[in-house]
């Protein structure tokens, strides 16, 4: 790979450190949302309305699940970010 | 191995060394770190001593040490670490150090003064060849060159200088004054000062001169500071003798350098050439030497390092052969060292040895133990683990000799109450993980630490660190926090659909109220605690605070009073050791029952509420505090509600304890001292011997010694009322000073116990303050971003992918301040509330702290420390 160093070694330490805490967490996340928990209910959009007009629960548990997508696509992009750091690493340890 | 609990004994020992193994055993004790020196003749000062010779020569050769050690680092070349460990030199060896060390210092200093020289040369030659070239310039305009007397004015401009007339300047000239001739003057001057020059030229001389200049295109250094600055060759033309020696001195106050200005055009041209070759031969020296250079520091560097650690060893064998007493008579050194008990026999052996090796078969060297009444050393062996903790106890004060250690209990006190206060199982699982990777690479990074201050700190205390997030991770699990929301590790013991098919909600209810209360005596609401730790479910409760607070103060309560108490405990082990039984049964026992009969009671009525009241008498439970303040007031008591049958006669006989042992502790000790004396003023003799050391075993402001020999020195010869007479004084004194000892020791303890219960709320207040903030955290920053997709006006995709976008700097915004304020900042706080605690709350209660640390003579820790004295 002919790709320039772009980050120092302490930019891309943190930038891994980070995409690894984020994946890990935000795949936990997105599936707490998917399985519904109760706990995370604040965490919800407009659920807050839901119990006064309404008490359909499927559209609560459809506004979990459009959560629950975002979160994986949040771990997606810090999956990408990790990729990148770990080749800024590589690069940066076979420089020196 | 009483090493951690109580500290080891050590005894004072007398060395006699022969004089001519002296100097090998006290290497071999350097490397091994075995005793502490005394120093024996503190009275000389430091030229008074007797091996000042030895050090001032170790001190010559240390300094031509740094010296070259600075020009390596002046030529950019790496020292590298030093491997093994070089011993101290014998007298031979150091010989050959000093002359190698000296050789080489010399040939340095020649090259440096000859490099300078050169250097100098070369820059008057480059500026003298610039000048040539430069002026050329202005000479190539005038034609050729010509001796003439006519004048021109001055006063026009440079193009007048074709019709001028350039006169090459001497001094045989002068004879010729009436017809002034043009001269000029020059030379190089350096940029920044050609203005000042320029105008000082014309108002000196009146304008009787043209100053033409031309700035030179390289930088020139200057020899003498060796700073590079831009400048200027220049021309002064003028005419007349007095102008001229103006010029001069003008030129000479701007540190110009004058060159003299070449007669023809073919001198001109030789000149050039001439310079030309010269510099470049100067040039090619200096390139020599600077390789010449580079050559000798390169091979300096490899020995570099050994020498200088050999020649500190060597100044601090002297300096501790400074300590010791020199009997001449005998020929041999005698020296005072405090040694551990368990380390005599390994001196014994290094002393023969030494002895052994110095060629005498018979072992001259060898020690004495003797008994003393001052102050011994600590020591505390301490193992990478527990080294840690140690610093901390030793921050507030070092163990007064064989007390008991509190580092060992605070091994695992400190990170659990360290944990109460930060109790977060997220935040623990990463500082966990932090301390574990510091941990698992300690090798590479005790190299790394050695560079950054504030990383060596967070490095030496990694062991206390992951200890501390192993706790967090407990109890987080117990206060069921992971960044704010709960684990729902087991079902929920709430049901709140219960409250529907067996209680009053219908589902209008809903609608009605925006707070609803569950009732836990409604069946199927409430079906048991949970099994580890909060239910989940008081996440989502609005009065989540009022439940978590009275749990957490009432917890914090039972864990100050507990760690209190084995604080006072703690003092009856030490009280034992040193065989004060007078102490147990006046000071101790009315301790405890003073703490227990309040604070342990109050304990006991926290412990009996939780476990007798239930919901179903929730409405008219009583409130703790309202009793235990009534305990001590003695209010009526018709229509109270007691938490427990019995409870008004219980409080009255405990009242009866703490009124009773507040007197105890207060006049106990006092009174008994004075009994004594009482009775040795009636049986005068025999008993002052005895009481007089029982006595002195009683004294409380005596250093802490190990039961070792009270040496009562009984002068024979007196007269026995005399010597009665001054027991009795001495008594006197004791008792009033007793008892006021007494008075601030009782009135601290009593109403400290008070306050540092108190205090110890501050475990409640720590982890609330870390609960909101981790709530508030998480609602500003990833709960706005996960309800993004709320935005109504937009398209359902837009709106997600806004969601899904901005999650992501959301996150990192989150992971930002969690690691700055929640851990780092929080954990800063807990750790020195919890340090705090230890220190006043616990240690108050058992621990004086007045001893000094066991500092052996080692090799080791004076290279590493810096100077030695």
């Amino acid at each position: 790979m002919v790709s320039c160093v772009l980050c120092g070694p302490k930019l891309s330490m943190c930038g891994i450190v980070l995409s690894i805490w984020g994946v890990i967490m935000l795949v936990l996340l997105g599936v707490f949302f998917h399985i519904h928990s109760a706990i995370l209910i604040d965490d919800v959009p407009m659920t807050g309305n839901y119990f006064i007009s309404s008490s359909n629960i499927t559209e609560i548990y459809d506004m979990y699940e459009k959560v629950a997508m975002n979160c994986f696509i949040a771990a997606a992009v810090y999956l990408v970010i990790g990729i990148f750091s770990g080749c800024q690493i590589c690069m940066n340890r076979q420089r020196f | 191995m009483e090493d951690l609990y109580r500290g080891e004994e050590v005894c004072l020992a007398q060395l006699f060394l022969q004089t001519d193994v002296a100097y090998t055993s006290l290497s071999e004790l350097g490397e091994l770190a075995l005793v502490e020196f005394r120093d024996l003749n503190s009275d000389l000062n430091a030229f008074q001593r007797k091996y000042v010779c030895e050090i001032r020569r170790c001190e010559d050769v240390e300094r031509i040490i740094g010296y070259i050690e600075n020009e390596i680092e002046r030529a950019n070349i790496d020292i590298p670490d030093l491997e093994g460990n070089p011993k101290a030199p014998q007298h031979r060896e150091f010989q050959d150090i000093k002359l190698d060390v000296e050789q080489l210092e010399r040939e340095l200093r020649e090259v440096e003064s000859n490099r300078v020289k050169l250097n100098k040369n070369r820059q008057e030659l480059l500026e003298y060849s610039y000048m040539l070239r430069l002026s050329q310039g202005c000479v190539e305009k005038s034609g050729a060159l010509q001796r003439d007397d006519s004048l021109l004015s001055v006063y026009e401009e440079f193009s007048s200088l074709d019709k001028e007339l350039l006169i090459l300047e001497t001094e045989d000239d002068s004879s010729h004054t009436m017809a002034a001739k043009l001269s000029f003057v020059s030379g190089v001057v350096s940029a920044q000062h050609l203005p000042s020059m320029e105008r000082m030229l014309w108002r000196g001389c009146h304008g009787h001169m043209v100053l033409h200049h031309v700035p030179i295109p390289e930088l020139m250094q200057n020899a003498n500071t060796g700073e590079f600055v831009r400048s200027c060759v220049f021309l002064v033309s003028y005419w007349g003798e007095q102008i001229g020696m103006k010029v001069r001195k003008i030129c000479e106050c701007y540190h110009c350098h004058i060159y003299p200005y070449p007669e023809s055009k073919q001198q001109q041209r030789n000149l050039v050439l001439e310079m030309h070759t010269r510099i470049e031969d100067i040039k090619l020296v200096l390139q020599r030497t600077e390789d010449y250079v580079q050559q000798k520091l390169h091979e300096a560097v490899a020995s570099v390092g050994m020498w200088r650690v050999r020649v500190r060893k060597m100044k601090a064998i002297y300096h501790t052969m400074n300590m010791c007493r020199d009997t001449t008579a005998s020929g041999c050194l005698v020296s005072e060292v405090w040694c551990p008990a368990r380390d005599l026999s390994r001196l014994q052996h290094v002393l023969e040895h030494c002895s052994a090796r110095g060629g005498h078969s018979i072992p001259h060297s060898f020690l004495n133990c003797i008994p003393t009444q001052e102050p011994h050393p600590t020591v505390m062996r301490t193992n990478k683990f527990t080294s840690a903790f140690q610093n901390i106890v030793d921050s507030y004060g070092v163990a007064s000799y064989r007390e008991v250690n509190p580092t060992l209990y605070t091994l695992i006190t400190f990170p659990f109450l360290f944990a109460v206060m930060f109790g977060d199982f997220g935040h623990g699982l990463l500082m966990t993980l932090f301390a574990l990777w510091l941990v698992l690479t300690e090798q590479r990074q005790a190299r790394l630490a050695a560079h950054n201050e504030i990383w060596q700190m967070f490095f030496n205390g990694r062991y206390m660190i992951l200890l501390m997030g192993l706790f967090s991770i407990y109890t987080g699990l117990i206060y069921n926090d992971c960044f704010s929301k709960s684990l729902v590790i087991f079902p929920s013991s709430w049901n709140v659909s219960a409250m529907f098919t067996h209680g009053p909600w219908q589902k209008e209810t809903l609608k009605g109220s925006k707070v609803l209360s569950l009732d836990p005596n409604v069946t199927g609401v409430f079906s048991g605690p949970y099994p580890f730790g909060i239910d989940p479910v008081w996440n989502l409760a609005v009065n989540r605070l009022s439940f978590l607070n009275s749990y957490k103060m009432k917890m914090s309560i039972i864990l100050g009073v507990f760690h209190m108490t084995f604080g006072v405990v703690l003092s009856l082990f030490n009280l034992v050791h040193f065989g004060r039984r007078a102490d147990i049964f006046l000071v101790f026992v009315p301790q405890l029952v003073f703490l227990l009969s309040l604070f342990g009671y109050l304990v006991l009525l926290i412990l009996q509420k939780w476990v007798a009241w239930g919901p179903m008498d929730s409405a008219r439970a009583p409130s703790i505090l309202v009793h235990f303040i009534n305990m001590v007031l003695f209010p009526s008591t018709d229509g109270t509600i007691f938490l427990f049958r019995g409870q008004r006669g219980l409080q009255q006989f405990l009242m009866v304890l703490v009124l009773g042992s507040g007197p105890i502790l207060l006049l106990g000790k006092p009174l008994y001292l004075y009994r004594q004396q009482r009775r040795r003023m009636c049986r005068p003799y025999r008993q002052a011997a005895c009481a007089r050391r029982r006595m002195e075993n009683d004294e409380e402001d005596l250093p802490l010694m190990g039961g070792d020999g009270n040496d009562v020195v009984i002068m024979s010869g007196e007269v026995e009322s005399d010597f009665v007479d001054r027991v009795d004084e001495k008594v006197q004194v004791d008792i009033g000073e007793e008892f006021m000892y007494r008075l601030i020791h009782t009135i601290e303890y009593c109403l400290g116990c008070v306050s540092n219960t108190a205090s110890y709320l501050r475990l409640w207040a720590l982890s609330l303050a870390h609960t909101q903030l981790s709530e508030v955290l998480w609602e500003m920053v990833m709960s706005s971003a996960l309800q993004l997709p709320r935005v109504a006006s937009a398209e359902l995709w837009t709106r997600r992918a806004i969601g899904a976008i901005l999650l992501f700097p959301a996150f990192a915004l989150f992971v930002t301040l969690t690691f700055s304020v929640l851990i780092i900042m929080e954990g800063l706080s807990a750790f020195l509330h919890a340090l705090r605690l230890h220190w006043v709350e616990f240690q108050s209660k058992f621990y004086t702290g007045t001893g000094y640390k066991f500092t052996p003579f080692s090799f080791k820790s004076i290279l590493e420390g810096g100077a030695f004295q």
